[in-house]
């Protein structure tokens, strides 16, 4: 074991694991953070905590993680390399570490341009494939990127996201590669719908012997309606959102496209789990965590499994 | 070059609303390459302000020089003269925003910029500029097929793009290139293209602004 944290555990005995997420409020409020856990208690091995998500200011990720842990739940803390030099990194690393968080994902983040601060100044000092390596050096060397020695070492369950659908496509197994060098255990992906595509990209994945080297976590989004679908091809970079989900949800009246939305995710889940190289599914119902039990249960993913 | 651009003219207006008579001073530098100060752009700034302030009434004079550059002493010492017996309100500069700060440095008057002083580039097309380096201190660019990620790629990645690249774009605006969609284009071009596979170590910002303002001293050209 590298951290001891459930979803190592349940990852590494071979479970098919759920991972699900949990944006923190736009303010201090810890009964919103209780509210939406809630729902996904017992239902996911580890819970992912954004880290001011589409750069509007929210609850602190590590906050937030810290109340997970008080309320019995297993947090994945994000960290994006928007807002923090390698100084403010290292520093909420350890006292993340301090705080009970076992497992951390390292992301570039989105543009600051994007949230509800565009005229604040941005970091990145180091980018996401390097943040990990930071991690890993902390865990493994037990020594900060100065080469000073931690007074108790954090020892993390390494996390990065990939996108399989951003461009250029040939290059992004490559840097699935990259991250994997530089230390991550485990990958999840952004939200996928075009299945085709994230087979081709698993299939290169797997006979470059990837999937041998990090746990493989599919990312799922169940769409609410139609217009989200339209929403999510038109205008999040980088996402690819087949026209035949958009027919498919048009076809059915308003009141229940929220239903087939799910019965899509659920249909998904399914054929990812016969995918070689899957190790599990990122469960991401953004703003949807009420609905995390009826599409656990309707995927057949309940109850979690228990590994000591 | 340095590229820049001129501030607003509602916002010159406004800096000079107290003053009956300037120096408006450009320079023969990067800023008449790109069009924002030079000889040919003070006149008209000279013009534009004479206009506005004669219509409201309250005439500006305006006196027009263009030096060879302002970001050289003796350049800017050569203002000395027409600084000292003209008795102007204020120096506004046309210059980078080196230029200014010399001539604060120099005399004691007022000095305002006129130009928005915006990065280091180049022309892509006649009346187009693009932002190429952000003088990071330590040129790395030959690791990526000569194009540069700090100052091209939104978020100074350095090892591949994120996952807003879109259609060779980046997530940021349609109008910007993804760098790091061309660099992977260019390194496939040259046949270099496994050595992006390489994870590229973290970057050394000591010889950026990071480090403090920096200062060159070449001892073999001093006097």
């Amino acid at each position: 074991m590298k951290a001891g944290s459930n979803l190592e555990k349940v990852l590494t005995s071979g479970h098919f694991a759920v991972t699900g997420e949990l944006g923190p409020p736009r303010g201090a409020s810890v009964e919103a953070v209780e509210k939406k856990a809630g729902y996904l208690k017992g239902m996911v091995d580890s819970i992912n905590v954004t880290d001011n998500q589409t750069s509007v200011v929210r609850m602190s990720s590590v906050a937030v993680c810290k109340l997970l842990v008080d309320m019995g739940l297993e947090p994945n803390l994000q960290m994006v390399c928007r807002d923090r030099n390698r100084i403010a990194m290292q520093s909420d690393l350890l006292g993340a570490y301090a705080l009970g968080i076992r497992n951390v994902l390292c992301l570039s983040g989105d543009h600051n341009k994007f949230g509800d601060h565009p005229q604040s100044k941005n970091v990145f000092d180091v980018d996401s494939v390097q943040l990990i390596s930071i991690v890993k050096k902390l865990r493994d060397e037990g020594k900060m990127l100065s080469g000073q020695e931690c007074e108790g070492v954090p020892r993390f369950f390494i996390g990065a996201a990939a996108n399989p659908f951003g461009d250029p496509f040939e290059f992004r197994v490559t840097r699935l590669a990259k991250k994997i060098d530089a230390g991550v255990d485990f990958i999840q992906t952004q939200c996928i719908y075009n299945m085709e595509k994230f087979r081709k990209y698993m299939h290169i994945a797997h006979e470059e012997g990837l999937t041998e080297k990090c746990y493989i976590m599919a990312g799922i989004t169940p769409l609410k309606s139609v217009g989200m679908a339209r929403y999510m091809a038109k205008f999040v970079p980088g996402l690819d959102v087949p026209d035949y989900y958009i027919e498919r949800l048009k076809g059915v009246e308003k009141r229940k496209q929220a239903e087939e939305g799910i019965k899509i995710a659920v249909e998904q889940i399914q054929e990812i789990r016969e995918m070689p190289g899957v190790a599990g599914i990122h469960l991401m119902a953004i703003e949807w965590e009420h609905k995390v039990p009826e599409i656990m249960e309707a995927a057949g993913l309940l109850p979690r499994p228990k590994v000591d | 070059m340095v590229v820049a651009e001129r501030k607003p003219i509602e916002e010159i207006l406004a800096m000079v609303a107290d003053f009956k008579k300037v120096l408006l001073v450009g320079c023969k530098g990067c800023v008449t390459v790109c069009c924002a100060g030079g000889t040919k752009e003070v006149g008209i700034l000279a013009s534009a302000l004479r206009i506005a302030r004669k219509k409201a009434g309250n005439p500006l004079e305006v006196v027009e020089h263009t030096l060879e550059r302002q970001c050289d002493p003796e350049y800017v010492d050569q203002l000395a003269p027409m600084i000292k017996e003209n008795g102007f309100d204020a120096v506004l500069s046309m210059a980078c925003s080196v230029g200014p700060q010399f001539i604060a440095k120099k005399y004691p008057i007022q000095v305002f910029p006129m130009l928005n002083t915006t990065f280091i580039g180049g022309a892509l097309e006649h009346g187009v500029w693009a932002e190429f380096c952000q003088s990071c201190g330590n040129c790395i660019i030959h690791n990526f097929g000569g194009l540069c990620p700090i100052a091209r790629c939104s978020k100074s990645l350095m090892n591949g793009p994120c996952g807003g690249s879109a259609n060779k774009q980046c997530e940021v605006s349609p109008e910007i290139d993804c760098i790091w969609h061309l660099i992977y284009d260019r390194m496939v071009e040259l046949g270099k293209v496994e050595k992006l596979r390489t994870v590229f170590p973290i970057k050394d910002w000591s010889t950026s602004r990071d480090g403090g303002p920096r200062k060159i001293v070449r001892e073999d050209l001093k006097l």
